[in-house]
């Protein structure tokens, strides 16, 4: 049953080294994505999400990012050793990425049909006339008419921008979509459309996707499996049912109980305390235990080892060993 | 019930835009104007006169006109039509001070884009070097040219262009930076463009609004530094119909003859204020700020 993963991340850390100190964005990332799957990566501003889905392509700013360890394999090839050419001719067309704002990831001065047609362009041999032909078909896949490729990005409210981000990333057919959080610049009501469309292409094209994001109501609707992480580093990993129903982390307690009650408004929100550590100067131990409310002494000493509750749910916490993880709920310590 | 027509949405690209919006101030339009009459005077001049008949044969019985119906600006001190000499002069300043202009464009956006997109060493190098001709006068630095190498338009186009390639390589360089970092370079990246493809089809267009307000007000800089050099010798040679040679043959007979200085005066005049009328328009036209 277990196929070949179409992305494989091993023990990833990345740092960004700038005058002021060194930035520990991400601290030993473990991820492996099946073909046809779709993996959130949920966690706070800050927490090195984006640096992941950088990573995964190798477009890590340096200077200041360094990748320090780890190994990157997209379609069982090592992008660590991947030349730049090589890495040209997989991005959009192996693997192709959906940035955050569609308003900036447009080019002001370009037709969006030239921009979707670039993708042709630069990955196949086919005439200008084909490319753009191919392009008027993506543009009615993503539900723009194709008569409107010809207009400027400006012209277009945010949510049909998005579509045509989202044209632009799927043009190449990719077997990886990395989507970094799509729709938070978008209203609920787009954000409801742009989802589904989403998850429509993605069944039919059977692309895998990463989908980064901070929206646990985006993760439930659209992901198989969940990966948290808290600076740097997953803290809790499993099915969408392993995470939803069955959480063991104090962490993703605290996002879920973030999360305001439509049913009770009386009901208090109970965010999470503090703050994001600053990731130049971690702490130690678990980088979570200053904001946890079932801190022990061990967490601030010693880094937690990763528990597993099955084959696919682990958590990395201290509250957790071989016996207890299989009970419900976040354990009560005494 | 009469059935509404859907208003159809007009596209309009970028520089359409941007036409519109110039065309909105009628100062830039004047300027634009007097441009495009100098242009067309230089395109016709030798049509209309004939170089070596008109413009440079010696008529001194005809010498020290004042204006009239036959000669219309009157005749210099070696009785040759100054109105001639002026529309065939458009030729020289306006060929001069674009070829100078567009080498500097060329060589000068070259350094500023591949300084700024790629950064650290390779930035440091090309600006401290661009700093170095930055501190050479213009003028001096094309006197000096002119005396190492000889008085002649190629040298004078050479002198001019490398003094203006500084100013253009700071100012694509700046604006490149700002756009660098935008998400869109990025997106393109991510969709497998190199570098070269991503500088040519996102960086540069992006950057281009200060450049071309620049280039503008370059040329205007650049035909006072003819003139002026011209004035003093070192320019274009006589008999060639250069405004500034023109102003200063006319030195002598400033008094009873002052139509000799003024005209051409007027000329140059001009043709700096519509360029940088125009220069003034664009920078707004093309103000995102403005939009």
């Amino acid at each position: 049953m277990e196929n070949k993963p179409i992305l494989e991340i091993k023990n990833l850390v990345v740092e960004y080294r700038t005058d002021d100190g060194i930035v520990q964005a991400l601290n030993g990332l473990d991820l492996s994505i099946q073909p046809g799957e779709t993996h959130g990566l949920v966690g706070e501003t800050g927490a090195g999400k984006t640096t992941a889905g950088l990573g995964i392509l190798k477009l890590i700013p340096d200077p200041p990012g360094v990748v320090v360890d780890g190994e990157i394999y997209l379609d069982g090839k090592n992008v660590m050793v991947a030349s730049d050419k090589e890495m040209e001719s997989m991005r959009g067309y192996d693997v192709s990425m959906i940035f955050q704002d569609p308003m900036t990831s447009l080019n002001p001065v370009m037709t969006v049909e030239d921009q979707i047609a670039e993708v042709y362009e630069l990955h196949e041999d086919i005439s200008q006339a084909d490319s753009l032909k191919k392009t008027h078909e993506i543009l009615e896949l993503v539900g723009i008419p194709a008569e409107r490729g010809n207009e400027y990005p400006h012209q277009f409210s945010g949510g049909m921008k998005q579509r045509v981000v989202i044209a632009m990333a799927l043009a190449g057919n990719p077997k990886l979509l990395i989507a970094d959080e799509p729709t938070t610049a978008l209203d609920v009501t787009i954000q409801a459309q742009v989802l589904g469309m989403m998850k429509d292409l993605k069944d039919k094209y059977n692309t895998a996707m990463l989908m980064i994001t901070h929206d646990l109501g985006i993760v439930a609707e659209v992901c198989d499996k969940v990966s948290v992480i808290y600076a740097g580093r997953i803290v809790e990993q499993g099915n969408l049912v392993d995470i939803f129903d069955n959480t063991r982390h104090p962490y993703t307690e605290g996002l879920f109980n973030s999360l305001p009650n439509l049913a009770d408004r009386t009901q208090k929100l109970k965010p999470i305390k503090g703050l994001m550590p600053d990731p130049s100067n971690l702490p130690t131990g678990c980088p979570f235990h200053p904001r946890c409310d079932y801190v022990m002494e061990i967490c601030s000493k010693v880094k937690p080892p990763r528990v597993y509750r099955d084959g696919a749910h682990y958590v990395e916490c201290h509250l957790y060993n071989e016996e207890n993880i299989k009970k419900g709920g976040v354990i009560e310590r005494d | 019930m009469e059935k509404i027509k859907p208003k159809i949405y007009k596209k309009k690209g970028p520089i359409v835009e941007v036409f519109l919006r110039l065309a909105k101030n009628k100062t830039a339009i004047l300027g634009l104007i007097i441009v495009a009459i100098l242009i067309i005077a230089a395109l016709a001049a030798p049509f209309i006169f004939d170089y070596d008949d008109v413009i440079i044969k010696q008529n001194i019985s005809n010498r020290l006109q004042s204006p009239s119906k036959d000669n219309w600006f009157g005749t210099d001190d070696l009785g040759r039509d100054i109105f001639a000499r002026i529309v065939y002069g458009s030729r020289i300043s306006l060929r001069v001070s674009f070829t100078a202009v567009a080498i500097a464009l060329l060589i000068g956006g070259f350094l500023g884009a591949i300084g700024g997109y790629y950064g650290g060493m390779l930035d440091n190098i090309i600006m401290r070097f661009m700093d170095v001709f930055l501190a050479i006068p213009g003028t001096l630095f094309a006197i000096t040219i002119a005396a190492a190498l000889g008085n002649n338009i190629r040298n004078l186009i050479i002198a001019l262009s490398i003094s203006s390639i500084p100013g253009f390589a700071r100012i694509l360089r700046s604006s490149v930076i700002t756009v660098r970092d935008v998400e869109f370079i990025e997106a393109a990246r991510a969709i497998g463009a190199n570098d070269a493809r991503i500088i040519l089809n996102h960086v540069i267009p992006n950057s281009l609004a200060p450049v071309i307000v620049h280039t503008t007000l370059n040329v205007a800089t650049i035909i006072l530094t003819i003139a002026g050099l011209s004035f003093l010798g070192l320019g274009i040679a006589p008999p060639a119909p250069e405004w500034g040679s023109m102003l200063s043959s006319g030195r002598t007979y400033l008094i009873g003859h002052s139509y000799i200085t003024a005209f051409p005066g007027f000329a140059i005049m001009i043709t700096i204020l519509a360029l940088n009328l125009l220069g003034d328009g664009l920078r707004d036209a093309l103000d995102p700020r403005l939009k």
